[in-house]
């Protein structure tokens, strides 16, 4: 009995968690499955946007300034990323993993070369704090979570519909076709890295707040989460949800199923030192679920049948 | 409308693996003109093609398309004068996107695109109205994803991609070579439909020295990167294939190269 209700009470938490994680996974969305790019800057990005929020709040700016400011670091540090790509000719994924590496140095100086930052809601207004998370009030930051989260994929679903979006779509969909028909590939990626990152600060900002402090390890193994929330999500959803704004959904739903099942596992016994081998076997099965089908159906299917495989 | 000033292209240079595609190649083509380029492998056929589109910088010469010099333009800028159809039925279109979609990113070639929506309701019947042209039903599956597409639709949907906003020139490189006979008939007989009713200047290149012959106002033969035969109007019309490989083994001297273009 104690199992379930110490899970049960685990749930808001959960849900929380799995918000904020979520619109880290939008952005991971907007490079990993719009522009085909795996962009491993978010890592570092992440942290750059809670150290961003944390220090400035501590500074007395208030916190909503203080999350637009995160979103515009992680604006810059997807510039960074793009550029090195795009106009260093640099691989995609070394790019992210250069920038990642110098965001490590740039945290630590965000964070005034320590470690760790706390964030008090006792002593600050903050935007959503874990504080609140299992109370009845105005206060709980589920419902604002949930409301940030669908403004999140409404805007994203409006842009990704206008003439610019569709371009930056046809860019991932097709670079050699987007060229041809007078598409800048190049501008769109480093556009789309920095939509992307915007998003991944946006939601280390959140993050920060709702944790109640800014870490320069919070980000890490940021994308594998991102990428997990995002297969998650298709794995449940990707036959129903064709509209664009229902993907954004299932992505979000994805990172709540993730910590859901987080929470779970927790509960059971499992070492938390063991939760990053998990994260990352699991994601690594699924990224190979579709290879794998791609080679073994034909064969299978025709037994399964009773005749040859055409 | 477009004029090739001593084009040079060399691929690895200083390599054992140097190939010199394009070697001081001359061409100029008046508005109109619909132009078929023949040659073996390797002749320099589809570089010149790309070097037209800009998929590349060029070593050397200038290139201008009606009046105004684009050598240096990158390529997505030059895409404002340019429509192309490739090879690949696959490099066209982005196949994740839908029909119409891929017509609205065509449609705006050329244009700076904004935050306007990327369709609007009035295009959408005119795209239903071309593609009923095509006669292929496409019509009626404009929110399918191009990827469900066979080959041939997509090169269908590829040449009126490339036509809705009207080109300065059209570049069809090798865009028949693989489909099936039938179907390479019929994308033919459109490229030929859409170059007449825009008045389009054109640009072919094939295998087929048949289609060469028959398509188009002028035709050249190129080899090892330049221009070894050029043959325009009544003298295009009489062209025989026969005549055509005697020609070539003429000017290109060996039976290999010869037999290279007779069979490819």
């Amino acid at each position: 009995m104690t199992f379930f209700s110490s899970l049960l009470n685990s749930l808001p938490g959960a849900i929380a968690q799995g918000l904020i994680w979520g619109i880290m996974a939008i952005g991971v969305y907007i490079t990993f499955r719009i522009l085909d790019v795996a962009d491993l800057t978010v890592d570092g990005t992440l942290a750059a946007g809670g150290a961003t929020a944390v220090m400035l709040i501590r500074a007395g700016v208030s916190h909503v300034t203080a999350l637009l400011i995160a979103f515009a670091v992680g604006l810059l540090c997807g510039l960074i990323t793009g550029l090195l790509h795009t106009r260093c000719g640099i691989p995609a994924i070394l790019s992210g993993i250069l920038t990642q590496l110098a965001l490590y140095s740039v945290n630590l100086r965000i964070m005034g070369s320590k470690a760790n930052q706390a964030l008090s809601v006792d002593k600050y207004d903050l935007t959503v704090s874990q504080r609140f998370v299992r109370e009845l009030s105005l206060k709980n930051p589920l419902p604002l979570l949930l409301l940030i989260t669908v403004v999140v994929i409404a805007a994203l679903y409006w842009f990704f519909g206008t003439e610019k979006g569709s371009s930056i779509r046809a860019t991932g969909a097709n670079p050699a076709m987007a060229r041809a028909q007078g598409i800048d590939t190049r501008g769109n990626i480093v556009l789309g890295l920095m939509l992307s990152n915007g998003l991944v600060a946006f939601s280390g900002a959140l993050l920060a707040q709702y944790q109640g402090s800014a870490d320069v390890n919070m980000g890490r193994g940021g994308i594998v989460i991102g990428l997990a929330a995002v297969i998650i999500g298709e794995v449940i959803f990707g036959k129903i949800f064709i509209n664009f704004a229902l993907k954004l959904f299932a992505v979000s739903i994805g990172a709540i199923v993730y910590y859901l099942v987080l929470q779970v596992v927790l509960q059971m016994g499992l070492n938390t030192n063991d939760l990053k081998l998990l994260t990352a076997a699991t994601v690594a099965i699924f990224l190979a679920i579709p290879y794998w089908k791609g080679k073994v159906r034909p064969r299978a299917k025709a037994e399964k049948e009773g005749g040859p495989a055409c | 409308m477009l004029r090739i000033e001593h084009l040079c292209k060399t691929f690895n240079p200083g390599t054992v693996n140097e190939k010199k595609a394009l070697a001081g190649l001359e061409l100029h083509l008046a508005e109109g003109d619909f132009l078929t380029v023949i040659g073996g492998n390797g002749a320099g056929k589809s570089t010149l093609l790309n070097a037209v589109a800009g998929t590349f910088p060029v070593d050397a010469g200038r290139i201008l398309i009606g009046g105004r010099d684009v050598t240096n333009l990158p390529e997505h800028r030059r895409a404002a004068f340019i429509g192309r159809v490739f090879q690949d039925p696959m490099m066209g279109t982005a196949p994740t996107m839908q029909i119409d979609e891929n017509l609205a990113l065509a449609a705006r070639r050329g244009e700076r695109r904004g935050l306007k929506w990327g369709i609007s309701r009035e295009e959408k019947e005119i795209y239903h109205e071309k593609l009923k042209e095509l006669g292929l039903g496409l019509e009626e599956r404009m929110t399918s994803k191009v990827g469900l597409l066979s080959g041939g639709q997509r090169q269908a949907l590829t040449l009126l991609m490339a036509s809705l906003k009207r080109p300065q020139l059209l570049l069809l490189d090798e865009h028949t070579a693989a489909l099936d006979p039938a179907t390479a008939a019929k994308v033919l007989d459109l490229s030929d439909r859409i170059v007449a009713e825009n008045g389009l200047t054109c640009m072919m290149i094939t295998h087929n020295m048949r289609d060469a012959i028959n398509h188009g106002n002028r035709l050249i033969m190129m080899n090892e990167g330049k221009i070894i035969l050029d043959i325009a109007g009544e003298e295009k019309k009489k062209l025989t294939k026969r005549e055509l490989l005697d020609r070539f083994a003429a000017l290109a001297g060996t039976q290999e190269e010869t037999d290279a273009v007779l069979l490819s």
